[in-house]
């Protein structure tokens, strides 16, 4: 077995060191009744390289991949061009196979690149400071509401109806045994967002108002009316960013005054991977940062003076406070934002800002394109790039006859609203700089015929 | 560098106390090489990457972006070479043996990368249509199949995102079984040697946490236990093998007590590559069990992260289990969420996550286990075990092994700080072992033991590597035992001596301020 260096001649002389007489010897505590005694029934033996890579690769050639033709889905999962060199440096053997930085003198390459990845996501979300990562934008956007409810010391937490649908879902979920109480609901199909109607409903009860931007239906709006109004209540503002490359040509949530700031970093450096690993972004004001959960990096001196990093504030955490813990979150996602981080240093601001321009301008060219077929038109007042087709039909038969013409033509609001027959006809598509005009075409004609 | 590595290394400072006193202009030490940060190397203008069309004008009115964000960029190469470097400063298990009790740091095999990357596990969309993506659900369910099988379960929901998000699915399958009996039992008890995950996650799901006694062979106190199980308790979270590196002999009768009471009995998987293919936790009784796929499974740590949680579960809990799922319909694959949970599985207690769960976790570990086979699996667990009892047996003469004396441990050897001169302590073992070359193992966990040091050198060691490892800790421990003063100092050869910790927590720096 090639991964198993040990020979049998080895495990003779070290069970002889041991003294024992076999292997069987050292599991003699094992119940007989749950010993097994030769390998598991009805399972394959071991597999070489070859054999392994073989049944591997006709797995994969089953299913569709994004790359192999027009593609056009977003919806909490957006597809960007990753450089080569990301994918490259993240498979430096130092960074794929070291372990959580508990030991700093030999981890000082970790660490400093999560100080300088909680650095970017701080001035990118425009807060005060950032976690080193979360597992992704869903369970940051759960906990966000926890550590809302301990800042408040309230349990009532407003919904957008525009927040994703899952991220609702994993919040709903956690909710009914924690006994938080939500204020949700479906979106509807208009063209801007319902912030206005959070505002009013903000009370003394409410520890946190929770918005999307861009949302899930691809609208954006200015949330510093509503920063304001939740903090004249003592209530928290959470905005949840679920597509960060927005954020090169809008203005953050920081800056128009939201506490905390979470979200979903997979668009730079992760990829689509079928929806994970991802990479959760939690970032918040200074005043809270001992209310966070997750891993913290933080600059020190070592003793001799020099400059170094650890991870810090720890006492927030499972493996010192135990069940008094902010969180049970252990593990960050430490490759991913490894990834993101340097595609975020290879972009640079001025790149950053260019790509968001070209992923604005692409998906602008797209809306008209598609709002040219009879009976289609676009529900968003403002968008980034992505935004809703209203369709004369239900969208999501529509979605597998343009897969069969082979069109991935985005997510259908059916899909992720099963229960709303009011939301069947909405269309939700995403447009990337990876989308080419031939593309935008090829989807604006199948559409037409599909619709037909 | 000088002036950009403002609080490094400069050619003034005299280095007390470090491997020599020799300074360079650079701070650097030939391979040895100092690094900024991008902040103090990059500019707002320069950039790694190229587009085809200039930035098209928009209209966005209010909402436009206009104050600078503060992102430096670099070109490509600087990049490369920024990376390259901080990567240097990492120890990992590419470079060496990595003992670091209870993480399983195993050896990561290359063709698991290749698999993980291609484009029809990589880039594909989480929501496409199902039928574009059937081998991408094909990858979820095989795995599934093997993870069932080897443990011996019902069921497993694939879609927790690592060890602890696994802990908080078990616990809420049993906070919704007991819900669908009518039952509002409050307890889950955990041993003090557990993760501090265990207890942490039943607090998060709104379960009070009490501490389950161990005996002085460092196992789980079954009479104490049982005394104390009763219709408010909802069930136990019981590492096995335990931390101790103990197998819980006891853990089919603590199963049964736990559920004759009316509870249900929670396994933490994180040590299951001690007995995978040889022990089936199906067996022992356990009602859900997550499993560590960067553990046992080998999916890279990639320093802290991504993990993944599946987790096994009994038919008595399997009715509980998380949305979304993948059935196989005759010869097609179907991923049963919301819409279609009412028919098929009513009973769900929601979902945990956005999306599927970790696949490019799933991808490599699926290719792991079919490389290894039922056969390769079974070795795995006993070449980890042997591994394990040969350093414990080859140390404990020199290092106190308080369980010892108990028998044959697991895949992890523990030892403890006594018989260590005044003034040295675990922590000083575990410096001195950097500078041998080596990342130190577990220390200060579990608990239970006083200095506790936690040593699991995992199956992908060969002899040489082990006896090597050996030797360095045998004159490690002699002189701990023997006061030598220059251990205190250690480590003297890694890119930084100790760090102030106590600095980084009293004023903390979290982000660059410059």
């Amino acid at each position: 077995m090639r991964y198993l260096p040990l020979t049998n001649d080895d495990r003779a002389a070290m069970l002889a060191t041991i003294g024992a007489l076999s292997i069987d010897d050292l599991f003699v505590d094992v119940p007989a009744a749950a010993r097994l005694d030769g390998p598991i029934a009805d399972l394959p033996g071991h597999a070489s390289e070859l054999a392994v890579e073989r049944h591997m690769g006709a797995l994969a050639r089953r299913s569709r991949a994004a790359g192999d033709g027009p593609f056009f889905l977003g919806a909490g999962a957006y597809r960007h061009h990753v450089p080569a060199s990301v994918d490259h440096l993240i498979q430096r053997g130092e960074f794929l196979t070291a372990y959580t930085p508990y030991q700093p003198e030999i981890a000082q390459g970790t660490l400093q690149m999560l100080f300088e990845f909680q650095s970017q996501v701080a001035r990118l979300l425009g807060t005060d400071v950032a976690n080193a990562s979360m597992y992704d934008g869903s369970t940051a956007c759960w906990e966000a509401i926890v550590m809302a409810r301990r800042i408040t010391k309230r349990t009532k937490a407003l919904l957008s109806t525009g927040l994703h649908p899952h991220y609702r879902s994993v919040a709903r979920t956690m909710a009914k045994y924690t006994g938080d109480v939500l204020v949700d609901g479906d979106p509807t199909l208009e063209a801007g967002t319902d912030w206005a109607a959070l505002a009013d409903s903000v009370d003394k009860e409410t520890s946190c108002v929770v918005v999307q931007y861009p949302d899930i239906l691809g609208r954006i709006d200015d949330m510093t009316k509503l920063a304001e109004t939740c903090q004249a209540a003592g209530a928290l503002l959470i905005a949840v960013v679920t597509e960060p490359v927005a954020l090169g040509l809008i203005k953050s949530p920081g800056e128009m005054g939201a506490d905390i700031v979470v979200g979903e970093g997979q668009s730079l450096g992760v990829g689509l991977q079928f929806g994970g690993p991802y990479v959760g972004l939690f970032a918040c004001k200074t005043k809270y940062v001992r209310q966070m959960p997750g891993r913290l990096c933080g600059e020190t001196v070592d003793a001799n003076g020099k400059r170094g990093f650890v991870l810090t504030l720890s006492t927030r955490e499972q493996h010192i406070r135990r069940e008094k813990a902010t969180s049970n979150i252990c593990t960050n996602s430490g490759l991913c934002a490894l990834a993101f981080s340097i595609h975020m240093t290879l972009l640079g601001e001025a790149g950053l800002r260019q790509l968001a321009a070209i992923n604005h301008g692409r998906a602008k060219l797209a809306a008209a394109e598609l709002a040219s077929i009879p009976g289609v038109s676009v529900l968003n007042g403002s968008f980034f790039n992505e935004f809703t087709l209203l369709l004369p039909t239900a969208a999501r038969p529509v979605i597998h006859k343009l897969a069969e013409m082979d069109i991935l033509g985005g997510v259908s609001l059916g899909r992720l609203y099963p229960d709303n027959a009011g939301l069947e006809n909405g269309l939700v598509v995403a447009v990337t700089e990876t989308v080419t005009e031939a593309d935008i075409a090829a989807f604006a004609a199948a559409l037409k015929e599909v619709l037909a | 560098m000088t002036a950009l590595n403002r609080a490094g290394w400069r050619p003034e400072m005299n280095v007390a106390g470090g491997a020599d006193d020799t300074t360079t202009f650079t701070g650097n030490r030939a391979l040895m090489l100092e690094e900024a940060l991008i902040f103090e190397i990059g500019g707002s203008e320069t950039t790694g990457v190229d587009f085809d069309e200039a930035a098209p004008a928009a209209d966005l009115g209010a909402l436009a972006r206009t104050a600078p964000i503060g992102l430096p960029g670099l070109s490509e190469s600087e990049t490369v070479r920024h990376y390259t470097r901080l990567s240097r400063q990492n120890y990992a298990i590419d470079l060496g043996l990595f003992p670091l009790g209870s993480c399983t740091m195993k050896h990561n095999p290359r063709l698991n990368e290749k698999v993980a990357r291609m484009p029809g596990f990589a880039d594909v969309h989480p929501l496409q249509p199902q039928e574009t993506v059937q081998g991408a659900y094909a990858v979820i369910h095989e795995l599934a199949e093997w993870l069932i099988t080897l443990t011996g379960m019902h069921s497993v929901a694939m879609s927790p995102k690592a060890g602890a998000h696994g802990e908080l699915c078990g616990i809420l399958c049993i906070k919704a079984a007991l819900e669908a009996r009518g039952e509002d039992r409050r307890v889950i008890l955990v041993p003090e040697s557990a993760h501090g995950t265990n207890p942490a996650t039943a607090a998060f799901a709104g379960f009070t946490v009490e501490d389950i006694p161990a005996t002085e062979e460092g196992r789980v106190d079954l009479v104490a236990l049982k005394a104390r199980l009763g219709p408010d308790v909802a069930g136990v979270m019981i590492t096995n093998p335990n931390t101790c590196g103990l197998f819980e002999r006891d853990m089919k009768a603590i199963s049964d007590a736990v559920h004759a009471a009316g509870g249900y009995v929670y396994c933490d998987g994180a040590n299951f590559n001690a007995i995978v293919g040889r022990v089936r936790p199906g067996d022992l009784g356990v009602d859900a069990m997550h499993i560590n796929l960067h553990k046992t499974f080998s999916t890279p740590h990639g320093g802290g992260g991504p993990g993944s949680g599946p987790v096994v579960l009994s038919e008595a809990l399997a009715p509980f289990a998380p949305l979304p799922f993948v059935t196989k319909q005759g010869e097609v694959f179907r991923l049963i969420e919301e819409e279609s949970a009412g028919e098929d599985h009513p009973q769900t207690f929601g979902r945990m996550t956005a999306f599927h769960g970790q696949m490019g976790m799933f991808t490599r570990a699926l290719t792991y286990i079919l490389s290894h086979g039922a056969d390769g699996l079974k070795q795995v667990a006993e070449d980890a075990v042997l591994n394990a009892n040969y350093v414990l047996r080859s140390l404990a003469d020199v290092l106190d092994a308080p369980f010892a004396a108990s028998g044959p441990c697991m895949h992890e050897a523990l030892f403890s700080d006594k018989g260590l001169a005044e003034g040295f302590s675990t922590l000083d073992i575990a410096k001195g072992l950097i500078d041998e070359g080596y990342h130190p193992m577990t220390v200060y966990f579990p608990l239970v033991v006083h200095g506790a040091m936690l040593v699991e050198p995992t199956e992908t060691e060969s002899k040489a590597a082990l006896d090597q490892f050996i030797g360095a800790l045998r004159s490690i421990a002699m002189r701990a035992k023997n006061g030598d003063p220059a251990l205190k100092a250690a480590p003297h050869f890694a890119p930084r001596a100790r760090l102030d910790e106590t600095l980084a927590a009293r004023k903390p720096v979290l982000a660059w301020e410059g």
